[in-house]
């Protein structure tokens, strides 16, 4: 099916998907505004220019959580969650592991959505202003990583809490203003599908 | 866990979707400045260590295990292919793990020492699932 990832003839363990010009300005879009959601790495200097490495190699991250929902989903506390005990030790090695992987995670998660930006620019155009994107293995893994924490920001920003709210968004009526969001949810999960789909084992 | 339908394949999505934060959330600003007289020494030493939190060494032969929680966005067929990939698992195990997480609300997917746990933790933020690392009580 058009529009959807397939197994990439010619490309071992690689995939292929036809885009349409709307379809990479909206995905392109969404990958930058992850991008702007994860923020700058701590090496960053002021004006966001070039990293400097020691300086991310030596600075600590958080020792709290973010608070903006999606960005709480994309880095969640690795100690305590539903059903645990929440006391002061919990508290204390979330708080610790934390300081010394966020930071980590962070930059997994720029890289992964820095690839699909490089990725969609280096379409060459073909025909009706559509392009036929190639990823070798490892832009899929991270492809997949991207589409993934995407639809998780989205999902956030939509208040998916549960499996009866994500049915609920297939019947919303054209009005309501959460459609256009919906929308690309769907979508963007249409695609981390299929591109699965090419790599599981 | 989320699931796709079919009819939404060919849906043209919107550019008014945005997943920008509504108000201005912490962004991490440099962090290196204060921290960088303090030590010059080799890496281990700064990563997290059980035996710097005052819980390790509770309990110490009751193991730690990793727990992936259930949550509506990722796809079956995703977590599905991270237990596989990451774990190394065989696709019936990894299928009955994501079952599990789907249906039991939770899964122990992996268990070990602590830094072991701590790892596959870290992994699993990585791939965007949501788990936790606990004792084995």
């Amino acid at each position: 099916m058009a529009g959807l990832f397939q197994p990439a003839a010619g490309v071992p363990g690689g995939a292929t998907v036809a885009l349409d010009e709307v379809e990479i300005s909206i995905l392109r879009s969404l990958a930058v505004q992850l991008l702007e959601l994860i923020g700058p790495g701590p090496g960053a200097d002021e004006t966001g220019g070039e990293q400097d490495p020691l300086a991310a190699l030596m600075a600590d991250g958080p020792t709290e959580p973010p608070s903006d929902p999606a960005l709480a989903r994309l880095f969640p506390d690795a100690y305590g969650g539903p059903g645990a005990e929440g006391d002061d030790r919990t508290r204390e090695a979330a708080a610790e592991f934390r300081r010394y992987t966020e930071n980590d995670l962070r930059a997994r998660k720029r890289e992964d959505g820095l690839a699909v930006v490089r990725g969609l620019d280096s379409l060459a155009p073909a025909g009706e202003g559509g392009a036929v994107l190639t990823l070798a293995p490892e832009q899929s893994r991270q492809w997949l990583g991207a589409l993934n924490d995407l639809r998780l920001a989205i999902g956030a920003r939509l208040e998916i809490t549960d499996d009866e709210d994500g049915d609920e968004l297939y019947a919303l009526p054209d009005g309501d203003p959460r459609k256009p969001m919906v929308m690309a949810y769907l979508w963007l999960g249409a695609l981390q599908e299929s591109l699965v789909e090419t790599l599981a084992p | 866990m989320g699931t796709v339908s079919d009819d939404t394949h060919r849906t043209t999505p919107s550019a008014a979707a945005s997943v920008r934060p509504p108000a201005a959330d912490r962004v991490p600003g440099p962090r290196g400045a204060h921290v960088a007289w303090l030590s010059v020494a080799p890496a281990e030493i700064t990563r997290p260590a059980s035996g710097e939190a005052p819980e390790a060494v509770s309990e110490p032969d009751v193991p730690w295990v990793t727990v992936v929680h259930n949550d509506p966005v990722n796809l079956m067929s995703y977590v599905t292919y991270v237990f596989q990939s990451y774990f190394g698992y065989p696709k019936e195990k990894a299928r009955k793990l994501m079952m599990d997480v789907h249906h039991k609300g939770r899964a122990v997917v992996s268990s070990g020492t602590r830094e072991e746990m701590e790892r596959d933790v870290q992994a699993m933020h990585g791939y965007g699932l949501w788990a936790t690392l606990q004792q084995d009580r």
